[in-house]
């Protein structure tokens, strides 16, 4: 990743590669914090973007996470995806959020740009819920393949549903 | 009645025992070799394993009361010590390796984690082994000392001692067939009790309670 070639650009408005995001999906949600770049995607939108800054430089997706903006103060959408990106030529970083909503929370699975996605979305739908289309094997990664929730949900309770008191009990009579 | 004399009603001699020969019960007998031959099966998941490991290392030296030989697999075991939280995975894992074990065997819970749960009271962690395995000893602490492992298996040892048999009668009373729990569930109060938390009484009295949601 060549450096952004006007040292003195550095605002918000001049990220070279929030500018050439808004020159291919319109205007963007975009802010600074502690110095990191970022910005906020369109869910329809999100794969051709990504796809456009992983040319610009972006080759290492450092992790995907999400958030869940339930009765969050000023949140309009339940879950924000976040891709954090970087790039093995530079410095910079980008952290890319993806808003979407219930019922079936669906974005474009990015597996086919960065193979370090796999787990990672595989994580991501497994404690959230959110499906990935486009994902090669889209399994559960930590919590076991009987289970039906998405823990990490704010609406599901924090000592689960029973499920983990739900096995067989081996007294002296069976072993 | 002294050994050497007639029993009175059909007056044949007793056998007379020569001095370095022991009388004893055969249930005594195999207790007393079982208890110190223990081959503990190490199911280390956490800190605890950490604690497993210094007793069974050179400063506590586990050796001194017969249960040094660690051994890695259930076949050659007799004594479960189960240190560390068991999460749903685990557990299914867990139960098998107790049923490959041979009999008699014995299982000694580590640990807050392993006996209730300790902090981790969330989804993903059983809240006590002894749920779903018989537990023979309950060791206290996060993680426990060696010393506590080390007072946890002579205890094993004196019940093994007490009430152990030949062929394992002690383990199909009723006692041992019930499930045993280490504590009693009482269902959690829905509402949250305010005078014992500061910051809920916070919350309720002053203006914070508007702000959040």
């Amino acid at each position: 990743m060549t450096p952004s070639p006007d040292a003195t650009s550095e605002s918000v408005e001049t990220n070279p590669h929030v500018a050439a995001l808004e020159q291919a999906c319109g205007p963007l949600e975009s802010s600074v914090y502690r110095g990191q770049q970022r910005v906020v995607l369109p869910a329809d939108q999100a794969f051709a973007a990504l796809s456009l800054l992983k040319d610009r430089g972006f080759d290492l997706l450092v992790d995907v996470s999400c958030v869940d903006y339930l009765e969050y103060r000023g949140a309009k959408h339940r879950y924000g995806l976040v891709y954090l990106l970087a790039g093995t030529g530079g410095t910079e970083r980008l952290t890319v959020r993806v808003l979407v909503d219930d019922p079936e929370p669906t974005v474009a699975s990015v597996v086919p740009l960065w193979e370090a996605a796999n787990w990672l979305e595989r994580e991501v739908w497994d404690l959230f819920g959110i499906r990935f289309t486009g994902h090669p094997d889209l399994r559960r990664l930590v919590m076991p393949e009987e289970f039906t929730a998405h823990p990490l949900r704010k609406d599901y309770p924090l000592q689960g549903r029973g499920e983990r008191h739900n096995f067989p009990v081996i007294t002296r009579d069976h072993s | 009645m002294a050994l050497n004399q007639p029993l009175p009603s059909t007056g044949t001699p007793q056998l007379e025992l020569p001095e370095n020969v022991v009388v004893s019960r055969l249930d005594e007998l195999a207790s007393w070799c079982r208890k110190n031959s223990l081959w503990p099966m190490p199911f280390a998941t956490a800190c605890c394993g950490i604690e497993l490991m210094a007793t069974g290392a050179a400063k506590h030296d586990l050796a001194r009361f017969g249960a040094e030989v660690f051994r890695f697999s259930p076949r050659q075991c007799d004594l479960m010590i189960v240190a560390g939280r068991v999460v749903m995975k685990m557990l299914p894992v867990l139960q098998r390796i107790w049923q490959q074990m041979h009999e008699p065997k014995w299982c000694i819970s580590m640990g807050a984690c392993a006996s209730t749960g300790g902090v981790f009271d969330t989804y993903a962690v059983v809240q006590g082994i002894d749920r779903f395995i018989p537990v023979d000893m309950y060791v206290p602490g996060c993680p426990p000392r060696p010393e506590q492992l080390i007072q946890a298996i002579i205890d094993l040892q004196d019940k093994i001692q007490r009430e152990g048999t030949i062929n394992g009668r002690e383990f199909n009373t009723r006692q041992r067939q019930d499930r045993k729990r280490a504590l009693v569930e009482s269902p959690l109060p829905l509402t949250l009790d305010a005078s014992r938390n500061p910051n809920i009484q916070r919350q309720l009295s002053g203006s914070v309670t508007s702000a959040r949601r």
